[in-house]
This record gives C-alpha cells, structure tokens and sequence, in this order.
C-alpha cells in the first residue's frame, strides 16, 4: 500500500505538514494524492473510532446477525443484500461462506429496538429464511486499536 | 579495594548526566538506545506458551539447537552464508555478551584492538576488562564517519590482534557496502588480525541491503566472529538474546567462558528468538517505520541549521554543534535543564566526539515533532 494511505489508515487527522515530513514527499504531491483517492473511492471516509463505553449514555446496544438468504434469479445475493443494508439501523454488511450468507452489524438505543427492526424489518423479507441476533458484551479491539488502557512499561530514559 | 582497570573504566561526567536524565520527569527522550516498539506479539505469545508448557530449565552451553538451526538456514536464505550450527554458533545474553566473550577468547595482556570511532561505548571498556590496548581509529564527519584505509593501513601495522566494526554503526548510522567492506578486508587480510563484526542492526539499514562480513570471502569468513542479536531488529531488549558465529575454535573457546559465567541464555528468551526469526513481516513494518521517523528527524535538523549526514542504517544520528562552541556534555545538559529534551552527548562515544550529539528516532512521531520543537527553541537561543 502507498505509504500515504497507510500513515492515513492510522490517522486520518494528520496534517499534510507531518505527511510530506513522513514521507519525503511534498505537500503539494500529497495532497493530489490524497484527492484522486477520494476521487476514486480508495479513501471512503474519515472515520473517528470512539470508545462508546467511556462516555455517559453513549453505548446504545449492537447486534451481530447471522442471516440466512435465499438467492434471487440473475441477480443472486447482491439485491437482497441490497434491500437490507439500506436501513439505516445495519451499520455494517458483509457476504460470508460457511453456515449463513450475511453478517450484519446493527445498531440501536436499546433491545427492545434492535428487537423490532429484526422482528418487523428483517425477518417478514421473502427472501429472508433465518436470522441468529447476538447481542455484543464488550468491545476489546476495534479496527486493529485495543481498547483498554493498561499501563505502558516504560523505557529507560536513556540508554547507550 | 576494586581492580584498577575496572576503577578508570566509568567515563564519570556522561554517567552523571545520565543520572540526572533519568531523575527529571516528564522529559522527551532521544537517548534511548532501544526500539519504542513492544516485541511483536507472535514472538511474546510463544514465550508465554513456552512458560506454560514448562519451559524453564537450562539449555545446552551452546544454546538450543532449534534456534542455532533456524539462525543457520536465516543466514543461508538471506545471505548465502552458511555456519554449522552443531559447532559454529552460539546464543549469548545479548549481543554485548557475545562481545564480550569474543574479546576474552583472543585477547591476551597487552593485545591491541582497533576500535572505529565514535563507537558503541562497550568497545573499548570490554577490551581493557579482557586486557587488551586500544588503538583508536578515528573517523570524521566530512568522510561519513566512513573508515579512512589510509588510517587503517597505518594501524594495521602494528599487528592488532583484533579490528571491532559496527556495521550498521551505532552512533552515526554510517553503514557499509560490500565493496566498502572489502576493501576494508583487503587491509586486514595482510595481518593476522581477528575481525569482531558487530551487526546488531543489519536488519535496520535504509538504503540497501546490508553485507555480513562474513560474507565476503572464505578466508574473511574463517577470520570473522560475527556478533548479532534479536534486541534492535526484533524490538525484543528485555529478552536479552544474542549470537557469535565463527570458526569452531573460536566458538569452542567462547563456549568455554559461557558455561563457566553463564551457563546458557535464558531457555524462554531462545524460543522467543526462534519465532523471531519467522517474523519478517513484523521487522518491516518496523522497519518502515523507523525510516519515515528518519525523513522526518533528518530533514527538520537540517532546517535547524544543525549539520548532519544521513544515517542509513540503525535508529541514530550524529549532529555535530561545531557551530555554537558548546562541549556536547554542556549543550546535553542545557538542553535537558532548559527545554527538557534528553540526548546523549557525543563524548560518550569516544573524547573526539565533544562536538557531537547522538540523536535517537526511535521515538513515536508526536514526541519527536515536539522534540524538534524545542530542539529549534534551545539553538535560537545559543545562537544568540
């Protein structure tokens, strides 16, 4: 991967300053870079990973979902995934081999609402035959970052 | 009550300073002469399975033979270079015991060994505690810190039992290329002289890829003692895990002093060093790293106006404060009372370095753009 997408993968806030500094290259350079990614959607979007857990009311309840589908004539799973990951409610969707076909993340305040969208939403589609819920405990790494602070070992401060 | 070549040994004045570093708080460091890295968690995961499958015994004096195998076919793969790890190789604690122990193997009293300076601090103490002389063979800035052949040839004639390079060179960073090298050999090669390759960071080299000594021919490989170590690749300091490849004879008579003083390398840390081995992926990134770390350290002194050759190897440079009239000892302390920013002061590396400081990058990005900082802040006002 290009290293200005790779410094970006890990910060996407870091300015274009330390960018040229990191890379050698010039800011100019990097920011048509960075424009012809977005341009081009290998940069989707900058994305801020918060630790929910840390602030007050802010975890609302996610769910993963196994779901079971049926294959739709000439356009397979791509409609039917289609016709789900448009509410608003699924975060993530994904295609997967193995028992079940799609992985949903969802997202709600509470139980009960993450309930509904799965017994009124989801459930009733046609080509929908089965659907498992898991609802998350905790979250111990997203996206690659850890999320529990322990304490750092510290280095000498100096040392030949 | 103590030795007397033991007792003149502490350089006193850098030890002092490294005391009030390590009691200020809160201060930026450059001073480290380790990874900030964590050891990559495919090597800490085998060492803890290594503990709970009751790994804890001692090993054989030479180390495990799995590790001594799997540093054979590392060596073979990467370099064409091939040791028999039935009697060639042998772990050590850290590279700086396998230093240690190829010094008291050859040396006699009197001995001469050149060291190449600035050099790692351990050079010249080891070959004065094995009782060796140490002839200096001094570089410069405007040469790259690049061994001079002219020097050389002048020193070589006075027979040294051994010649210590450092290649990958801590602390300029200055690294060798074959050719390089081999005229370097060219030299040595018409003495009798024992060649100690310290290669501790030759899996941290920017710019190419890097030539074990050994390599160059079978007759500088029968003369070589090759002196490696997981620390500054592997991000793995506190596991305490090295080698020495070379001749038997000379491995056989390392191995006797090791099993007299040490009787092997700690059994978790050697299976560690196998998994290491593995990690390549894990040493690239880290490598990738430390060489945007270097751009940017690079290109920031240069526009402080502090005169600097590029490393292209290991985690350091060496900045020379010619212009401000500052012993490097001075210019350490200040900066660290003053801007709260540690370095090591050039003297530490040999006493014609005083106009030097050896910068780490091996510092994560947000502190060393801070340091800069500072760093920019301090040589305004020393310039005044």
């Amino acid at each position: 991967m290009d290293d200005i997408l790779e410094i970006l993968e890990g910060n996407a806030r870091i300015s274009l300053e330390d960018l040229a500094k990191l890379t050698g290259k010039n800011k100019k350079d990097i920011e048509k870079a960075i424009k012809d990614y977005e341009k081009k959607g290998v940069i989707v979007r900058y994305k801020t990973i918060i630790n929910k857990g840390k602030i007050k009311n802010g975890s609302g309840v996610i769910a993963l979902i196994e779901v079971r589908i049926a294959p739709q004539k000439d356009v397979g799973f791509d409609a039917v995934a289609e016709r789900i990951y448009k509410f608003p409610e699924v975060k993530s969707c994904y295609l997967l081999s193995g028992t079940y076909d799609l992985l949903l993340t969802v997202e709600g305040k509470d139980i009960n609402t993450v309930a509904s969208f799965v017994a009124e939403k989801l459930a009733p589609l046609s080509s929908v035959r089965g659907a498992v819920t898991h609802f998350m405990l905790k979250k111990y790494k997203v996206d690659g970052v850890i999320l529990s602070q322990k304490e750092k070992n510290e280095r000498l401060a100096i040392t030949y | 009550m103590i030795a007397k070549h033991i007792e003149k040994l502490a350089p006193s004045g850098i030890r002092q300073f490294f005391d009030l570093v390590l009691g200020m708080p809160e201060v930026i460091s450059l001073g480290v002469g380790e990874p900030d890295f964590v050891t990559p968690w495919r090597i800490r995961e085998k060492a803890i399975t290594a503990l709970e499958e009751g790994m804890t015994s001692y090993t054989s004096n030479k180390g495990l033979f799995v590790l001594r195998k799997a540093i054979t076919d590392f060596f073979v793969k990467k370099y064409s270079l091939s040791y028999d790890p039935e009697e060639e190789i042998l772990i050590t604690v850290g590279g700086s015991e396998a230093l240690d122990l190829a010094l008291r193997a050859i040396i006699e009293p009197g001995d001469k060994v050149i060291v190449v300076s600035p050099h790692f601090v351990a050079y010249p103490a080891l070959t004065e505690i094995a009782g060796g002389r140490v002839l200096s063979l001094l570089t410069s800035e405007e040469n790259g810190f690049k061994i001079d052949l002219k020097i050389l040839k002048n020193l070589i004639k006075e027979d040294p039992k051994a010649i210590i390079l450092n290649n990958p060179c801590n602390p300029t960073g200055t690294t060798y290329n074959a050719s390089e090298l081999m005229k370097i050999w060219n030299v040595v090669a018409t003495k009798k002289t024992i060649v100690i390759s310290d290669e501790v960071y030759d899996e941290l080299n920017y710019e190419g890829k890097p030539t074990p000594f050994a390599s160059l021919s079978k007759e500088a490989k029968k003369r070589t003692i090759l002196v490696n170590g997981f620390s500054k690749a592997f991000a793995m300091t506190g596991f305490r895990l090295g080698y020495a490849c070379a001749n038997k004879e000379i491995i056989s008579a390392m191995t006797k002093i090791h099993s007299f003083a040490i009787m092997c390398a700690p059994i978790v840390s050697q299976i560690a060093g196998c998994e290491a081995l593995r990690a390549q992926k894990e040493v690239a990134d880290m490598r990738v790293e430390y060489k945007r770390r270097r751009a940017l350290i690079v290109k920031e002194l240069n526009r402080l106006g502090l005169s600097l050759k590029k490393p292209q190897g290991a985690f350091d440079c060496f900045p020379s404060l010619k212009k401000y009239k500052i012993s490097s000892l001075d210019f350490a302390k200040r900066l660290l009372f003053e801007e709260k920013v540690a370095v090591v002061p050039g003297k530490a590396f040999g006493n014609e370095y005083d106009s030097y400081i050896r910068i780490s990058y091996a510092t994560d990005f947000e502190e060393l753009k801070e340091a800069v900082v500072r760093i920019g802040r301090f040589l305004a006002k020393l310039s005044k």
